[in-house]
């Protein structure tokens, strides 16, 4: 799960985490409020969405005054920010933060993060902040310092020391550098984190360390033991038939091709979607709908599945295992007559069970094709979507 | 021969009363598979299905039946525990199927296993079947056929994928290993390719990856180094996007690294056939290898 900059912050100031001093504003009266309860007299007025690029889209603008404040927070408010994170429909700012400004001196790359091969927590810092830290990683990866966590003793100083000397920090700096990283690992562990990331971490003119972003991303299968972070969600920022989607326990991630997809298991799913895309169609949606689908479940799906007019043909894709087909095919049925399909339904089942299930498609009088593998299955879906587009005069993106 | 289970492998269930314990211990039975005790802190004392005993700890299973491999379908919040608590009772073999398990628990379970003799199979996991000799796990026996082909996957469809073209080509398989799809893992593809490579009744290996992390890479340079057995691979997710998970936890492209095209490239630099489509995992190994 995701959250705003300033809910970031908020953890970090209740963490000990030093940050410039900010309030989040949901109007441009708020901004104007927030900022003159700041110090003043630089301020700086940052658009919330969850995707990063938001300085480069023209989400971030520093105010000399606080009627400078109210024209850029009138600006920001209410614009679609398009940055490399939010794809070309952008995203809509409802949400600003305004925050004191910050005397820079240098700007530093800090984050904390799981390491897959080793199965540890790694702290990474750079010299090189405010860039991109995969940039940095291709382009100069000498310049990223690394110190891995043993879970059983956590962070120890002299691993914040090395960094911290590697970085070039001298004097306070270097025991506010300390201090920072071992409260920043108290916030990963006591919250589930599976992302800190704070690009850029600032030394300021006298010395002292401030994170100037803070982007938090948590463990969605650790939220059932912090109520505090799950209110932090925020559903504007998700897909309408993703959080649809999640209220019945489906796996369902949008995209932008022209074939719907069904399919039980992460891993047929993904499959499922470059299957249709090597003859020729792209995926709509990545679907797992579960070992336990039930009717309730398969009509949820096709509702979901259904509801975007790009989708020009659906494929469910279907090997039951402990999951039976024949329980399958008659919740496609089901759906089918509720939900009224319109589009070419093409359906391959196999496992448990597949002649059961073949049989109750072929009796229902439905106008489903059935597919005799997912290769057949596939090849049935791209043409049936290709022949749906040309007969509807509908364009296909390439 | 096979790896790591066969008809001696005694097993016992931790959450065998719960509802896909109880379900999968019976088909497991139905199956042969030895299960000889389950354990559910509280039950000690009674029997599962007036057939299994159960006990409250494993220490305690352990002892009494000689249990030497355990299945763990306790729910996420406990499953990090019932893990350490098997390693604990000196368990050779853990398969833990719960899925949702959180990272953080994992990691701390993963640095207590490194302290003992226990081998991990997943969480998240179908688990491991040896077709016609012991089945451990939530896959379906019927598609199975006993032979020589090792199959070794992050997915447990996929698995079945393999499995279910494997059988109607005839070909049977030695041991299909579910390595499970988070990212925090016990067993990972270079330790269940070196078991196939040890065993003498595998005699080739089809290895199924997907998008996130990098194991699909160190797989591929191992299998050149070490392996002598023929190896086709696939790779699931070329078609998803950036900075989205797919169903599994751990499968994700992040900051560019993890993605598909990536793992085939590396794949085919170390001579590893990739089946190019999903339909074709059966049909790609029998291009470069024959059963006798």
């Amino acid at each position: 799960m995701k959250i705003h900059e300033y809910q970031g912050k908020q953890l970090f100031h209740a963490y000990g985490v030093p940050a410039p001093q900010g309030i989040a504003a949901f109007t441009v009266d708020e901004a104007v409020a927030a900022a003159q309860q700041l110090p003043g007299p630089i301020y700086v007025v940052k658009a919330q969405i969850h995707a990063g690029g938001r300085g480069l889209g023209g989400g971030v603008k520093v105010c000399k005054s606080l009627a400078e404040v109210q024209e850029k927070a009138k600006l920001i408010l209410g614009m679609t920010l398009k940055t490399h994170q939010t794809g070309p429909h952008g995203q809509l700012v409802r949400r600003l933060y305004i925050e004191a400004g910050c005397n820079i001196a240098r700007e530093l790359y800090l984050g904390m993060l799981l390491d897959r091969d080793t199965g540890k927590l790694v702290v990474m810092a750079s010299t090189e902040g405010g860039m991109s830290i995969e940039d940095v990683a291709h382009n100069t990866p000498e310049l990223i310092f690394k110190e891995w966590i043993d879970p059983r003793v956590g962070l120890q100083a002299f691993q914040s020391q090395k960094l911290a000397f590697k970085l070039g920090l001298t004097g306070k700096s270097v025991r506010e550098f300390g201090k920072m990283l071992a409260n920043l690992y108290r916030l990963y562990v006591e919250k589930d984190c599976s992302l800190v990331e704070i690009n850029p971490l600032v030394v300021s003119g006298d010395g002292s360390v401030i994170a100037l972003d803070a982007k938090i991303n948590f463990d969605d299968n650790a939220l059932y033991r912090h109520p505090d972070i799950v209110a932090f969600r925020d559903l504007d920022e998700e897909d309408a038939r993703e959080i649809e989607a999640s209220k019945y326990d489906l796996n369902y991630v949008h995209l932008d091709g022209n074939v719907g997809c069904l399919v039980n298991g992460a891993g047929l799913a993904m499959a499922t979607m470059d299957i249709l895309k090597h003859y020729g169609s792209e995926p709509a949606n990545f679907l797992d709908v579960g070992g336990g689908a039930t009717a309730e479940k398969v009509t949820a799906a096709f509702k979901i599945i259904l509801s975007d007019s790009r989708v020009h043909a659906i494929f469910v894709n279907i090997f039951g295992g402990i999951m039976k087909c024949d329980t399958i095919a008659t919740g496609i049925v089901t759906a089918a007559r509720e939900v009224g399909i319109d589009r070419p339904l093409i359906v391959r089942l196999e496992g448990t069970n597949v002649g059961l299930g073949k049989q109750i498609l072929a009796d229902s009088g439905l106008p489903i094709q059935t597919a005799a593998d997912m290769k057949d299955g596939a090849q049935k879906a791209v043409a049936s979507a290709h022949k749906y587009a040309a007969d509807n005069g509908l364009m296909v993106q390439a | 021969m096979s790896v790591l289970v066969n008809k001696n492998t005694r097993l016992l269930v931790q959450g065998i009363t719960g509802q896909a314990g109880a379900f999968h211990t019976r088909q497991a039975i139905a199956y042969g598979t030895q299960v000889v005790a389950g354990v559910v802190p509280g039950k000690g004392g009674t029997l599962f299905d007036d057939l299994v005993p159960i006990f409250n700890t494993v220490a305690d299973a352990v002892a009494a039946t000689g249990a030497n491999a355990s299945s763990i379908y306790v729910p996420p919040p406990f499953a990090a525990d019932a893990i350490m608590e098997a390693a604990d009772a000196g368990l050779p073999l853990i398969v833990a199927i719960t899925e949702g398990i959180p990272v953080l628990d994992m990691v701390r379970a993963k640095t207590f296993l490194a302290g003992t003799s226990s081998r991990l199979i997943g969480p998240n996991c179908p688990g491991i079947i040896t077709p016609g000799q012991c089945k451990i796990g939530i896959m379906p026996g019927h598609i199975h056929l006993p032979g020589h082909v090792g199959v070794v996957s992050r997915s447990g469809t996929l698995t079945y994928e393999a499995v279910g073209q494997l059988t109607a080509l005839g070909v049977g398989q030695s041991t299909c290993i579910g390595i499970g799809g988070d990212p925090v893992k016990g067993t990972d593809f270079i330790d269940a390719l070196q078991l196939f490579q040890d065993d003498p009744d595998t005699h080739a290996v089809i290895m199924i990856g997907e998008i996130g992390g990098s194991a699909e890479e160190g797989a591929a340079a191992w299998v050149k180094a070490n392996m002598t057995k023929p190896v086709v691979a696939f790779v699931a997710g070329l078609t998803a996007p950036p900075g989205r998970r797919m169903g599994h936890a751990g499968a994700i492209i992040s900051g560019g690294s993890g993605t598909g095209q990536s793992k085939i490239a590396a794949f085919e630099a170390c001579g590893i056939k990739v089946a190019p489509t999903p339909g074709d995992l059966a049909s790609t190994l029998l291009t470069i290898w024959q059963p006798k």
